[in-house]
C-alpha cells in the first residue's frame, strides 16, 4: 500500500503508468507550444519544415519575430509595468493585514478577516465589473459635483492595477500570516525590554524573520499580476497587457511568432519558479 | 494587551488603515455599487428607478438560465474530476514515491503552473484543431483518412478545465497528506483491512480539509474562468462569464450584466456555503 508495506506487482506498475500518463498530459502542451516556436513554416502546426530562429529575430516583410513585433513588445512592458506597482501595493497591504490579524485585537475582527478572504472566493470577473463600475460612477461623481476629470477612475493603467491589488493582496496576507504564526513572540517582547520601540522590534526582528514569506508571495504576485486575464479584461484602457493582447491573437489565429513569445515567457517564469523554490528550501533548512 | 498605550495605537493604525481602504474601496463599495445597478433601470429605458427588470430577463431569456445552469452543473463535474485526478498524485508523491524522487516529483509537479492559463490553452489548440499536431500526425501515420477537428465540443472544454486546475487540487491535498503518519495507514493493513476500506476510513477523513479547500478553489476558478471555455469550447461553449462578458462589452448594457454578475455571486457563495456545511467545515480553516 505504501512504500513500508508489500506491494503487488501489479498495484505498482498500474501507479507508474498513471504518474508518467500524468506528466505526459501536464507537459505535452507545453512543450509542443516550446518547440513549435522553432519550426521554420508559417503555422503553428506540423509538418516539421527545419530549425529556425526567424520566430524570435526576423524583421520582416514575410516573418515578423518577436524582437521586431512592436504590438507584442509595447505589451510585455505593460504588464511589467502593472505587474511591478502590483507586486509593491500588495506586498505592503499583505504584510500590514497579516499584522493586523495576527499581532492586533480589535472589535469586527473576524468580520474584517472574513471579508479579506471573500477575493478568494469571487470570481475575477466580478472584481472587474464591479470595481468598473463603482470607479465610473466616482468618476461621474466628481464631474458633475466639481467639475473634475479624475483619469485615474476610467479603464487605464491604475484601474488594471487597483483591480489586481484587489485580491492579490489578500493572497500576499495569507502566506505572511501562515509564515507569522509561527514566529516565537517573546523576541519582540525581549527587544522591546532592552528598549527597542515596537516599531523597531518589528522591523529589525518580525519583518526579518517574515522575509522568505515576503519575497516568495512577491514572487508570485509578480506572477499572478502578469498573467492575470479576468479581473484585467473589464478594466484595460487603451495599453494593453500582454494577456490580452495574445488572447487575441490566440482566438484569431496567428504565425508562430505567438509561440516564440510563449516560449521566452515559459523560460522566464520557469526561472522564477525554481528561484522561488530554492529560496523556500533554504528557508526550511 | 496594551501595555505603552499612544504608541501602539499609532502602530495599531498604521496597520488597520491601509487594510481597511482596502477592504472598502476595492471589495464592499463596488460590490454595493453592483447590487445597485443591477436593480437600475438602463439608461435607454424611461427614466430611472428602482426595478426587477433585469433579474426578470434573466429568468424570461432561456439561453440565460439555461447557459447559467449548464457553467454550474459542469463546474462541480470538473471539480469532482479534478478531485479523482489529482489524489492518486498527492498519494503517490507523498506515501509511494522514493524519498529521493519526491522532491523532484513535486517540482515537476508545480513547474507547469507557473505558466499562464493562456499559453497552456494555446498549447492544446495547436495540438487538437483540425489543422493541429494531432491530426497531421494521425495523417503521416496513415492512422486517419483527413484531418479531424477535436476541438470546440464539451468533452474538449471539460479537459481543458480540469487541466488547467489540477494544481489547485493537487497542492492542499498534498500538504495535508504529507503529515498523514504512515503507521495508521500499517495498522489499518496489520489489522486485515484491504485497500478500499483504508482509503474510505483512514486516507480521505484525514484528507478532507485539504480536498475542501482545493474544491473551493477550484470549483470558484472554473465557474469564473473565460478564457478556457472561450477558447477550446468554441461558439457553443456557453458558460456564463461570456454573458457577462457580452452584456458588458457588446451590448454595452450593465444594468443587466451586474444583475447577471450578482447572480453568479450568489452561485458561487452558495454552492460553497452548501459544501462547507456539508462537510462541517470553517471558510477560514479551508483557506489557510
Amino acid at each position: 500500500m505504501i512504500r513500508s508495506l508489500p506491494r503487488s506487482g501489479l498495484y505498482r506498475w498500474g501507479f507508474r503508468s498513471y504518474v508518467t500518463f500524468y506528466f505526459f498530459f501536464l507537459f505535452a502542451p507545453i512543450l509542443v507550444t516550446c518547440v513549435l516556436a522553432f519550426n521554420d513554416s508559417m503555422f503553428p502546426s506540423l509538418p516539421w519544415k527545419g530549425f529556425t530562429l526567424d520566430w524570435f529575430f526576423s524583421d520582416g516583410p514575410q516573418k515578423i519575430g518577436f524582437f521586431h513585433d512592436q504590438k507584442n513588445l509595447r505589451s510585455i512592458f505593460v504588464s511589467l509595468k502593472v505587474a511591478f506597482s502590483v507586486t509593491i501595493l500588495s506586498t505592503l497591504l499583505g504584510t500590514c493585514a497579516a499584522f493586523l490579524f495576527e499581532q492586533e485585537d480589535f472589535r469586527f475582527k473576524n468580520v474584517m478577516y472574513f471579508l479579506m478572504l471573500a477575493p478568494m472566493v469571487i470570481p475575477g470577473v466580478i472584481l472587474g465589473i464591479s470595481i468598473l463600475m463603482f470607479t465610473n460612477t466616482l468618476g461621474l461623481f466628481f464631474e458633475n459635483v466639481f467639475g473634475w476629470d479624475v483619469k485615474l477612475l476610467r479603464p487605464g493603467y491604475w484601474l488594471v492595477v487597483l483591480g489586481q491589488v484587489s485580491f492579490i493582496s489578500t493572497f500576499v496576507a495569507l502566506v505572511v500570516i501562515a509564515r507569522l504564526r509561527k514566529f516565537d513572540r517573546t523576541l519582540e517582547e525581549a527587544a522591546m525590554n532592552l528598549g527597542a520601540s515596537r516599531i523597531e522590534a518589528i522591523w529589525h526582528i518580525t519583518l526579518r524573520y517574515l522575509r522568505p514569506a515576503i519575497i516568495g508571495s512577491a514572487a508570485v504576485a509578480f506572477l499572478m499580476s502578469f498573467e492575470n486575464f479576468n479581473t484585467t479584461l473589464f478594466l484595460v484602457g487603451s495599453e494593453s497587457t500582454i494577456p490580452i493582447t495574445l488572447y487575441l491573437q490566440v482566438r484569431d489565429g496567428s504565425t508562430p511568432v505567438i509561440n516564440a513569445i510563449s516560449f521566452i515567457l515559459i523560460l522566464t517564469s520557469s526561472v522564477i519558479a525554481l528561484a522561488n523554490l530554492f529560496i523556500a528550501r533554504k528557508e526550511t533548512m | 494587551m496594551n501595555p505603552k498605550g499612544s504608541g501602539i495605537r499609532w502602530i495599531f493604525l498604521l496597520f488597520f488603515t491601509p487594510v481597511a481602504l482596502w477592504l472598502l474601496l476595492l471589495l464592499i463599495l463596488p460590490h454595493v455599487e453592483l447590487l445597485r445597478m443591477s436593480f437600475l433601470k438602463g439608461e435607454s429605458g424611461a427614466g430611472l428607478g428602482v426595478t426587477w427588470d433585469n433579474y426578470l430577463g434573466f429568468f424570461h431569456e432561456p439561453i440565460y438560465w439555461t447557459t447559467f445552469v449548464r457553467t454550474a452543473l459542469y463546474s462541480v463535474v470538473v471539480t469532482l474530476i479534478v478531485l479523482t485526478v489529482a489524489l492518486p498524485i498527492a498519494f503517490y508523491t507523498t506515501k509511494i514515491a522514493g524519498v529521493k524522487v519526491q522532491g523532484f516529483l513535486l517540482v515537476l509537479l508545480l513547474l507547469p503552473f507557473w505558466v499562464s492559463e493562456l499559453i497552456r490553452v494555446y498549447g492544446w489548440m495547436i495540438i487538437l484543431r483540425e489543422s493541429g499536431v494531432l491530426s497531421s500526425f494521425m495523417l503521416s501515420m496513415g492512422l486517419w483518412q483527413e484531418p479531424v477537428e477535436l476541438l470546440y465540443n464539451d468533452i474538449v472544454m471539460i479537459m481543458g478545465l480540469v487541466y488547467t486546475t489540477l494544481l489547485f487540487m493537487v497542492v492542499p491535498v498534498i500538504s495535508v497528506m504529507e503529515s498523514l503518519d504512515d503507521s495508521l495507514i500499517e495498522a489499518a493493513y496489520d489489522l486485515g483491512a484491504n485497500k478500499i476500506t483504508i482509503w474510505r476510513k483512514i486516507i480521505i477523513p484525514y484528507a478532507m480539509p485539504g480536498i475542501m479547500s482545493g474544491s473551493i478553489v477550484v470549483f470558484m476558478i472554473v465557474l469564473g474562468s473565460y478564457l478556457t471555455p472561450k477558447l477550446m469550447g468554441g461558439k457553443n461553449s456557453l458558460w456564463f462569464t461570456e454573458q457577462i462578458y457580452n452584456q458588458f462589452i457588446t451590448y454595452f448594457n450593465w444594468n443587466q450584466g451586474s444583475a447577471f454578475g450578482f447572480l453568479l455571486l450568489l452561485l458561487s457563495s452558495g454552492i460553497i456555503w452548501m459544501a462547507l456545511k456539508l462537510t462541517r467545515q470553517k471558510l477560514s480553516d479551508v483557506l489557510k
